[in-house]
């Protein structure tokens, strides 16, 4: 696990302490929420430990939880899903298997992965990287139907194909 | 009649590093990402909540829209940062301007309590200024 570094120089709250927010000064109590969150942005393709998150930023589970989910709207679990799934859309886009993206982003079954992308994004891992594939062939066999032509016609570009960009 | 906003152009020094700041900073997904010729890209960005409203990334070379003398002239402009491009809205102020300073984001307002909501301000990696502003 990476060193999260101090987060905490109050010492550690005891597991079910009841926390009063506003015993912290607010910048402080946001800088380890956020710290906490820039973490899984960094490691979010290994497996983490949540509570272990938590506790490094001086919280209990219930309260890192609650915390988090008032700032950013969803749990720190669902927001480890939605970061993975974020990340294997990307990854889709370019030469990787759907195989080599689910254990890239940090899952270790591809049927619980196609079942939470699925959910997420709409369609299919399979499917989503089809379509990307598709578009990304239409961008690049015919870029200035994607340009305004206020710009493209600007630029020594070469024009051999702006007939076709003309509906 | 005008209905909406399509695109809003930012102009930046260096496209390679304003995609990166855009996307990998600010958190902003790629729109289009469409080749213009040698060493050009179409690059248009959108904010998480708005994936029809393009931002234009272009760079102030010589050539595209500018002679070379206005474009060393808009590029000093860009580095002393003169030009506000707009106003960013956010939920959370505080979760935002910790997070943007943590990845190192240069703030030239601390979040502050205003008439509207709670404004701070921020620069790009060019110099461009935008507001960052949580309404009331």
């Amino acid at each position: 696990m990476a060193d999260l570094g101090i987060l905490c120089s109050k010492g550690r709250i005891a597991e079910g302490e009841q926390v009063n927010d506003e015993a912290y000064p607010k910048t402080y109590l946001y800088r380890r929420i956020v710290r906490s969150k820039l973490f899984i942005d960094d490691h979010f393709s290994e497996s983490i430990d949540l509570e272990h998150i938590a506790g490094e930023a001086c919280f209990s589970k219930f309260h890192f939880i609650r915390l988090f989910a008032r700032m950013y709207g969803k749990t720190p679990h669902q927001y480890l899903s939605c970061v993975r799934i974020e990340k294997a859309k990307l990854l889709l886009t370019e030469r990787l298997s759907v195989t080599e993206v689910c254990f890239s982003v940090g899952f270790d079954s591809l049927a619980s992965f196609t079942d939470l992308f699925k959910r997420i994004v709409g369609k299919t891992p399979s499917a989503y990287k089809a379509e990307q594939h598709q578009h990304r062939a239409e961008i690049l066999a015919m870029p200035l139907r994607y340009i305004p032509f206020c710009f493209a016609e600007k630029i020594p570009y070469e024009k051999s194909n702006f007939r076709e960009a003309i509906p | 009649m005008i209905t909406r906003l399509s695109h809003v152009c930012v102009y930046v020094l260096d496209q390679a590093s304003a995609h990166d700041f855009y996307v990998n900073t600010l958190g902003f997904n790629v729109h289009t990402d469409a080749p213009m010729g040698p060493g050009m890209r179409w690059l248009t960005v959108c904010p998480p909540d708005q994936p029809d409203l393009e931002i234009t990334i272009l760079p102030i070379v010589e050539g595209m829209m500018f002679t070379k003398e206005t474009a060393e002239h808009m590029r000093n402009l860009v580095k002393k940062g003169t030009f506000g491009f707009g106003v960013f809205e956010t939920k959370d102020i505080y979760a935002t301007y910790e997070e943007l300073k943590a990845k190192g984001v240069e703030f030239k307002k601390q979040p502050t309590k205003e008439v509207y909501g709670i404004e701070a301000t921020f620069k790009d990696d060019s110099g461009n200024w935008f507001s960052l502003s949580q309404r009331v």
